[in-house]
């Protein structure tokens, strides 16, 4: 009886000297499709005090889930773009438009995602992507706003940010939007709920450890909308977001608050010059 | 009115928690971080606190803490130091301190104070995401601490 005892306590510390020897984030190159190179590591922007360099989660994800991610045959986020892509061509609401009926093809569109959360001179305020693309449905096409983390929508911006692939995200922090990028970073260094942890304490000042059973990474949002083998859809930022708060023992705030909006263009700015990845796979 | 003050005092504590002799979260006294008296005045169980600390339902501290003593529960964490030998490093008071309110020992600790139930920005329900209601209380009970410190009193190198 002793003698299984220790033999399983053998093999549970083998598995726990290798969860450590992996806990750095590997030395890998992201080349999507065998022809484009993707930025996953680079100087950290001069507002981001505390890291010298900015890393995507991708270098911390293990090397099958880095791999279905650089092929888009392999990457499962992919049949959701094609599904937004039908969505796309197809006309709703009481003006009888698809968003192509505006914009064309999708590829037009590249470039857009790098630069939200981003100020909207016309309406006042700071406007996610998801914001826009209602905006769009419920002012231009006369159709119904779709759920903010929803799946329609999670599909719409994971195409938004495929053709966008490979660019530097660039999100402006200063003039009119200053005020909300100053609420974001207040609420990213909040320690809230019961464990009073903030995203600093895992993500800034932890990227790398391991709690439990999670390789910690910087929290970066250039791969979203990122699909997730746990539970097997595409993942919007603001449900990645809410994940994170409620596992502090906090009470969260909502997809599509005011409050996931400032902590959005903060975090986004974070990541500025990291390429956008999105859909990415993550576990 | 002494009867009457006397008698208040022990409902209050005796609301939250089993025995009159326990120390609620708030009146717990703490001197340079270490917490000199029981919280329960019964002895702490070290099999229980061993299953505590390495429980994900209940102490988590492998979440963050290696301890070899436990090398048969998988994925220990590496946010904070080595727990082996804590049992040399510090006597019974300050580990039912690091244990209650780390916070009080290490300021700006990152470890969650364990036995505390006042100060927290936006607590919620366990984790549901919904705000905490009138069934919150601390992350361990007083007799839990006690396990665990008496468990962690074992850990000698
Ligand atoms: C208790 C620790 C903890 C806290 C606090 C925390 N996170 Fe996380 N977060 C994790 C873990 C674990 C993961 C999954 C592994 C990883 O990607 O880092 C994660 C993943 C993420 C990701 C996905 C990254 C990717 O590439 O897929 C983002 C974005 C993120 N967190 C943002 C935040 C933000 C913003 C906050 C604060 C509101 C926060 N986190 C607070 C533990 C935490
Ligand atoms: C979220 C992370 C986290 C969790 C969970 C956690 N701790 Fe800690 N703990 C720390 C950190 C970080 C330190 C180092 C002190 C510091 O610098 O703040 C620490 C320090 C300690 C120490 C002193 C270490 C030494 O030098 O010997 C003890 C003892 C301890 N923790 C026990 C526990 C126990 C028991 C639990 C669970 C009931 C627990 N911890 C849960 C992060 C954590």
């Amino acid at each position: 009886m002793m003698k299984t005892i220790s033999a399983i306590g053998g093999a549970a510390a083998l598995a726990l000297s290798a969860a450590v020897v992996t806990a750095d984030p590997v030395d890998d190159t992201l080349i999507l499709n065998e022809e484009l190179e993707l930025v996953t590591r680079t100087t950290a922007p001069a507002h981001v005090e505390e890291l010298d360099e900015v890393l995507s989660g991708w270098l911390f994800r293990g090397t099958e889930t880095r791999a279905m991610q650089a092929d888009d045959f392999d990457n499962p986020g992919m049949i959701f773009v094609e599904k937004a892509l039908e969505a796309w061509d197809t006309a709703e609401g009481s003006e009888g438009k698809s968003c192509a009926s505006c914009h064309d093809a999708a590829e037009t569109m590249a470039g857009v995602r790098p630069v939200y959360p981003k100020w909207n001179e016309a309406a006042g305020e700071v406007r996610t992507l998801e914001m826009q693309v209602n905006d769009c449905r419920t002012s231009r096409m006369g159709a119904e706003a779709w759920k903010y983390a929803g799946g329609d929508m999670v599909n719409m911006i994971a195409l938004l940010s495929s053709v966008s692939r490979g660019l530097p995200v660039n999100v402006a922090i200063d003039g009119p939007v200053q005020s909300m990028w100053e609420q974001g970073k207040e609420l990213y260094y909040t320690r809230t709920g019961q464990l009073e942890l903030s995203c600093a304490n895992c993500h800034e000042e932890n990227n790398g450890n391991m709690i439990r059973a999670d390789h910690l990474s910087q929290g970066q949002i250039n791969g979203f909308p990122v699909y997730r083998l746990k539970n097997t859809k595409l993942n919007a930022v603001h449900s990645r977001f809410k994940g994170c708060i409620r596992d502090t023992r906090a009470e969260t705030y909502s997809p599509g608050s005011p409050e996931f909006v400032a902590l959005e263009l903060y975090v986004g700015s974070r990541g500025n010059g990291l390429s956008v990845e999105g859909p990415s796979v993550r576990n | 009115m002494r009867n009457a003050l006397l008698v208040a005092g022990v409902l209050a504590v005796g609301s939250t928690v089993a025995t009159a002799e326990t120390i609620a979260p708030s009146n717990v006294k703490y001197e340079d971080g270490a917490v000199a008296q029981s919280l329960t005045g019964v002895p702490g169980d070290p099999a229980a606190g061993r299953e505590i600390v390495g429980s994900k339902k209940l102490g988590n501290c492998v979440a963050c803490h290696q301890v070899s003593d436990l090398s048969d529960v998988p994925f220990h964490g590496e946010i904070g130091p080595m727990l082996d030998g804590a049992g040399d490093r510090w006597t019974e008071a300050e580990l039912r301190g690091l244990v209650a309110n780390a916070k009080m020992t290490f300021e700006g600790s990152l470890m969650p104070s364990f036995y505390k139930t006042e100060g927290f920005i936006r607590p919620g329900n366990a984790y549901t995401g919904k705000a905490a209601d009138d069934t919150f209380g601390p992350l361990l009970t007083s007799q839990q601490i006690e396990d665990v410190v008496a468990y962690l009193s074992t850990l000698k190198e």
